[in-house]
């Protein structure tokens, strides 16, 4: 608590007690006058509870096959309507929402990572800033998408049979994703690691005999945190729709293991009789990313450290 | 500057090298046959088969086939597709055009709409109007390409019928009916992605606008007497476009990426749809060529953003 003594009229002095100021704390505050950016934390929120509580509640099995309620427009039994299968929607469309956003969190944790310990090694070693540099843009120019397709075509039977068809689809899928989106956070990184690095802080800490592996950690990480962050959040929306992109192509994962992806892939043929069954995975990919984004945009004004506020 | 151009070519030369390796491997390293469509065939009795194998070199270490195959491509030959057995050069040529029309027009469109709408969001900041383009524009970002084209299919082809939702490729131009008909045809493709195109770009704009507004040398222009117009298109505008140049490379794989789904989605029979085909039939040759075309066409089009950059901005010295 910082303390002030504020000299009163008649010889009296107050005490105006104000809570301490945190870099958190001042980032939540200016967060939340962010409309848009709260917005998007409260549906962001709503949407991952239905993914995670959603199942618990709303019981129904997401495989069972049931012909005779097939294509069924959105009614009380089905509140999202069913596929050509009978299948209930509303189950799918939550659990394939924690099949999406896991990909999407954990691949963008694989990213950062490498992209973080790519750039930062870049930008504090002078001699490595070239080869790795030229890495990074080697990556940049690569055909994302084709590569994609074809590594998961190549690699998909060899990893469903050694590990598993699910677990061997997820991480291949979070891997390949991982691997081609890390350069943003890298360049980002060590563009922030060359200017820090002749800041004063890092040389006085370097006077008093600190090793590299500190001043990285202990020093710069820290300070380059918060745009990190920022990318990060706007990259798990861009790894979400990595994923549907790949199921609704068919090569994501399997049909009895839904995403919103491979929701509409199935759809896509039923779009004159039943366009529901297309639009709310459509929708419910629409809303995630949309939440993520202003929150990232949130995110950035909050952590902006030339913001007037 | 003819100097600058050459040597940006001789930098794209290794990298071109590098992707074709790194391509080349993974497609060599995995776990699929590449004889696999002749394995299936039960008359082929194993022997002749390995002897198809040492006839195609498929018996020497792959390092030494990357070799090969990269000398041939430099010839001009990418090998003869598995399914159609014509070569795959030939296939990719015929089918690029589509690609690119569809990418160029959309960028295209893109630009068209991304320049007045980033330009007056900027200038009139948090106004109704930016307000507008600003939640346009994230929603541009948030709907994936294939939503959107599902979804104008579902309000202009089945409830409005108003376009085709099949691209018919063996429409020909020959009068102004058949011109109409290639038109209403390519709308909903070229639309998917320009409006993507237009989103990104209109995010661009706006925020190097906004980064450029406050500067000196445009109260210098004010001060100078030059009209409102003069000091936003011909000051503001023309130094904020340099940074979206090189934005706009960084974000052509991603386009193509679209252009692959929109392809796929509306049946253009482009180099995208061919790929998605050739994946799951299992042509390898189809397949490396393509990713290499893909390849290809995004360094080129970075190679043009570093010209173009190198042209609008005379800071860039072409020492």
């Amino acid at each position: 608590m910082a303390t002030t003594d504020v000299p009163m009229l008649r010889g009296t002095t107050a005490v105006i007690v104000r809570p301490s100021r945190t870099l958190w704390g001042d980032a939540w505050h200016s967060f939340r006058r962010h409309r848009l950016a709260m917005a998007g934390l409260v549906t962001l929120t709503l949407i991952v509870l239905a993914t995670l509580v959603g199942p618990l509640v709303w019981a129904q099995p997401i495989n069972d096959i049931d012909f005779a309620h097939g294509l069924e427009t959105p009614s009380l039994t089905h509140p999202f309507g069913t596929d050509n299968l009978g299948q209930d929607l509303l189950a799918r469309a939550m659990f394939g929402g924690r099949v999406s956003i896991a990909v999407g969190l954990t691949s963008v944790l694989l990213a950062i990572t490498l992209g973080t310990a790519i750039g930062a090694l870049a930008g504090y070693f002078g001699r490595l800033d070239n080869p790795l540099m030229r890495l990074t843009d080697l990556f940049l120019s690569l055909p994302v998408l084709p590569l994609l397709l074809v590594s998961i075509f190549l690699f998909r039977d060899a990893l469903r049979t050694t590990l598993g068809p699910e677990v061997g689809v997820f991480l291949m899928i979070v891997g390949v994703i991982a691997i081609l989106t890390w350069m943003p956070v890298a360049r980002l990184v060590r563009a922030s690691f060359l200017s820090l690095k002749q800041k004063e802080f890092v040389e006085a800490a370097r006077a008093v005999g600190d090793t590299d592996s500190r001043i990285i950690f202990k020093h710069i990480l820290p300070n380059v945190l918060s745009p990190v962050l920022v990318a990060a959040t706007i990259g798990v929306g861009g790894a979400i729709i990595t994923e549907s992109t790949l199921s609704f192509l068919g090569l994501g994962f399997p049909p009895d293991q839904p995403t919103w992806g491979r929701i509409l892939f199935d759809a896509k043929d039923y779009l004159d009789t039943s366009p529901h069954w297309a639009i709310i995975p459509g929708l419910c990919i629409f809303l995630t990313v949309l939440s993520i984004n202003f929150i990232g945009d949130g995110l950035r004004d909050a952590l902006d450290p030339r913001k007037t506020s | 500057m003819g100097r600058y151009i050459l040597r940006r070519l001789v930098i794209a030369i290794p990298t071109l090298i590098v992707i074709s390796f790194v391509i080349y491997a993974i497609l060599a390293i995995s776990p699929i046959d590449p004889l696999a469509s002749f394995g299936n065939d039960p008359r082929v009795p194993p022997e002749v088969r390995e002897r198809i194998r040492i006839s195609l070199g498929l018996d020497q270490p792959w390092p030494i086939r990357y070799v090969k195959w990269a000398t041939s491509i430099a010839q001009g030959d990418l090998g003869y597709s598995f399914m159609s057995h014509t070569p795959v050069l030939g296939l990719i040529l015929q089918r690029l055009p589509n690609t690119l029309a569809v990418v160029g027009v959309a960028y295209l469109v893109g630009i068209a709409f991304a320049l007045p709408i980033g330009m007056l969001s900027a200038v009139k900041r948090y106004s109704i109007w930016d307000n507008l383009a600003t939640t346009l524009s994230f929603a541009g970002f948030a709907l994936p390409t294939f939503f959107t084209g599902l979804l104008f299919i579902i309000i202009f082809s089945i409830s409005l019928k108003w376009l085709p939702f099949i691209y018919d490729s063996n429409l020909k131009v020959t009068d102004l009916a058949s011109f109409g008909a290639q038109l209403k045809q390519s709308i909903m493709p070229i639309m998917v992605l320009g409006f993507f195109n237009t989103a990104v770009l209109t995010r661009y704009i706006r925020s190097e606008m906004l980064e450029h507004l406050p500067l000196d040398y445009v109260r210098t222009a004010r001060s100078k007497g030059l009209s409102e117009r003069v000091v936003i298109i011909g000051h503001v505008l023309r130094n904020s476009l340099i940074p979206v140049v090189t934005l706009i490379a960084l974000g052509v794989p991603t386009v193509f990426g679209g252009a692959i789904v929109t392809e796929q989605i509306f049946r253009i029979p482009g180099i995208g749809e061919q790929l998605v085909r050739s994946v799951f039939d299992g042509d390898i040759p189809m397949v490396a060529g393509i990713v290499l075309i893909f390849a290809v066409l995004v360094v080129l089009f970075n190679l043009l953003a570093d010209v173009a950059y190198a042209v609008l901005d005379p800071r860039i010295k072409f020492s």
